[in-house]
């Protein structure tokens, strides 16, 4: 191979960054705590039909709103299904949900945040007016809005909550591009004749995402507690599918007297959101230095 | 100033006329149709065009936006399909009662967040801190309809302290009567000086503000925290420090005074939140506000009543930040100048 293969290779950059964010997680031990607790989550989803002890689904009247005990871990609900596994099913649908969403509203906003960025003039001032549009419903206002017209169910709350999200990392990413776009690396493409639309992909887009990298990394948390409110308002999953919000909206008739119907579904959420956000909040210590002095 | 005050309402103008394409467009060019929802299962042909004449739906797209444009700037959001009663008039009804539950819920989080913050930044590093930033970051994860239903079971299910959900004991609205002048029941009980009355309101309101202040709190200690932790490290800070005066000064005085501003900007941006948390926890405590009753016409397929309230708190929210961008030009005097 040639020589500046051989120079790359030799090149103490790569490496000496992992190994400093590895530095950085061990040095936050809440993010250790985050790491570990979506790991669990993660696997839980995964491997959930060989962990549950039971079907999620079944209906068992003989054995309804049994307490924690050896045989039902969580309890059972009002009709008899076993609250363990269906926080593990659960599992599923929430990390689906935020993926699902934040990828979506990634999908809409960077274009539009991309062209705004580096088009700029007329085209910026009317998408960044069409972006404040957006923001102004307050949040889960415009969801829910959406969700009541396209009628209820987990994809058309998925799908709002996606629509009213974009505008976020439309106006983030727009933000980075602007400065991006002043680069003298930008300047020398188009010197070389390089394509406008190839710029923006090639050398303005990498260039420019790490800030909204970080914005999703930390709405994921936020997208799973929003879908879980509509689920819990009667607009988002339906049985049969397992959720946590809708979870706990069916125990709302039960859970003062068994506690554990709300409970447990309600700290799934809490602790996956928790786990989530913290790690999110660490994520952005590594990728963007400004932050790390400030903490 | 007067020209960025007219500048600020040329733009919220421009922005309301957008939220109401989306509204419109969300209401009347989706899927489900609202004369579906008028007639129920299996309308004959006849009734399915008189409803459609009735209700607009036969005039081009255009005339249709342009007439609901102008019905919404004269605050007709139309009739609900469910109560059959104007929205305008639903909601004048439920608007009190959501007013006073998030105003108490802002006041709240900004008692208890802002000197959090500051204490946790003027003790940076301590258990204190640590404390704070752990609670900061946890009040974010918690789903409010979560928070709500712990304290339901926390303060009536196991102490019985406070009642479940409502906004006052129907019993004690027939003994004590009081007239409705503000629609909020803390003030009008206390101007018809029924005492038991106030006290009913403030046990029924207690737990809905909790929880709807319990994330917003979070929010406002956290950014309250970090901007302290910025102004301290200022120049003027530091000179003041050398001249010796009191610590307390120094904080209090100087410091917090900094971050008024940006603190106004977290206020603005965390009704937002409010607003639509509101919804949620109005339904946890069958609270009698426009979110109860949004999520009521959802289920319902009542939609003038549901783009009605969007409309309404999409205004509000846009209002706030409005008034808190003005409010700037109250507390830094350098504003005014320019």
């Amino acid at each position: 191979m040639s020589s500046i293969d051989a120079l790359a290779g030799e090149h103490p950059a790569r490496p000496g960054r992992v190994a400093f964010a590895l530095h950085l997680v061990r040095g936050n031990p809440l993010m250790v705590f985050g790491l570990a607790v979506l790991t669990a989550v993660v696997l839980g989803a995964l491997l959930a039909p060989w962990i549950a002890p039971y079907d999620p689904t079944e209906i068992n009247f003989g054995d309804k709103l049994v307490p924690p005990r050896a045989d039902h871990l969580f309890g059972t609900d009002s009709l008899g299904r076993d609250i363990f596994s269906r926080v593990i099913y659960g599992a599923r649908t929430s990390l689906t949900v935020g993926l699902a969403v934040v990828g979506l509203a990634l999908l809409i906003g960077i274009p539009i945040g991309l062209v705004a960025g580096y088009v700029g003039g007329r085209v910026d001032a009317f998408l960044m007016r069409v972006t404040d549009v957006f923001l102004a419903f307050p949040a889960l206002l415009l969801p829910i809005a959406i969700t009541a017209a396209l009628g209820p169910g987990l994809m058309n709350a998925m799908l709002a909550l996606a629509i009213s999200w974009f505008p976020w990392y439309s106006r983030i990413l727009r933000g980075a591009v602007l400065q991006v776009r002043e680069e003298l690396y930008i300047d020398a493409a188009r010197a070389m004749g390089v394509r406008h639309i190839w710029i923006m992909i090639r050398h303005a887009l990498p260039n420019s995402l790490t800030p909204v990298i970080v914005q999703a990394s930390m709405d994921f948390g936020y997208t799973i507690l929003a879908a879980a409110s509509l689920s819990f308002i009667g607009i988002g999953a339906r049985p049969p599918t397992v959720e946590w919000g809708l979870m706990v909206a069916t125990s709302r008739s039960s859970f003062l007297e068994f506690w554990w119907t709300a409970a447990f579904p309600g700290l799934a959420i809490f602790v996956t959101v928790l786990a989530v956000n913290v790690l999110g909040d660490g994520i952005r210590d590594i990728l963007d230095p400004k932050y790390r002095s400030r903490r | 100033m007067i020209k960025y005050v007219a500048h600020r309402l040329v733009m919220m103008t421009g922005i309301l006329f957008g939220v109401l394409v989306i509204t419109f467009a969300v209401s009347h060019v989706l899927p489900s149709s609202p004369v579906e929802m008028m007639l129920g299962a299996k309308p004959t042909q006849e009734q399915i065009d008189a409803a459609r004449v009735e209700l607009g739906l036969d005039r081009p797209l255009y005339e249709q936006f342009f007439r609901y444009i102008a019905n919404a700037a004269t605050g007709d959001f139309g009739v609900s399909l469910r109560t059959n009663q104007p929205v305008a008039s639903d909601m004048l009804e439920r608007l009190g009662a959501t007013f006073e539950l998030v105003t108490l819920g802002m006041i709240l989080a900004v008692l208890i967040g802002t000197p959090l913050g500051v204490l946790s930044a003027v003790r940076q590093d301590t258990a204190a801190d640590h404390g704070t930033r752990t609670i900061a970051i946890a009040g974010v994860a918690l789903p409010p309809f979560f928070t709500g239903m712990l304290l339901q079971l926390l303060f009536y299910g196991t102490l019985g302290w406070l009642p479940l959900q409502g906004r006052i004991d129907s019993e004690i609205l027939l003994d004590y009567s009081f007239e409705t002048v503000t629609g909020l029941y803390l003030i009008d009980t206390l101007l018809a000086g029924q005492w038991q009355a106030f006290v009913s309101a403030l046990l029924h309101i207690a737990l809905p503000v909790l929880t709807l202040a319990v994330f917003s709190l979070a929010v406002v200690t956290r950014i309250s925290r970090n901007m302290m932790v910025e102004v301290l490290s200022e120049d003027y800070i530091r000179t003041a420090r050398a001249y010796g005066l009191p610590r307390r000064a120094i904080h209090y005085r100087y410091a917090l005074r900094a971050t008024l501003i940006p603190l106004l900007t977290v206020i603005g941006l965390t009704y937002g939140y409010m607003l639509g948390s509101s919804v949620i926890v109005e339904f946890v405590f069958d609270w009698p506000g426009l979110g109860g009753y949004i999520v009521g016409a959802i289920i319902s397929n009542d939609f003038p009543a549901v783009m009605g309230v969007t409309l309404f708190f999409a205004t509000t929210y846009l209002l706030v930040n409005l008034i808190v961008d003005l409010l700037y030009f109250a507390v830094d005097p350098r504003l005014r100048m320019a």
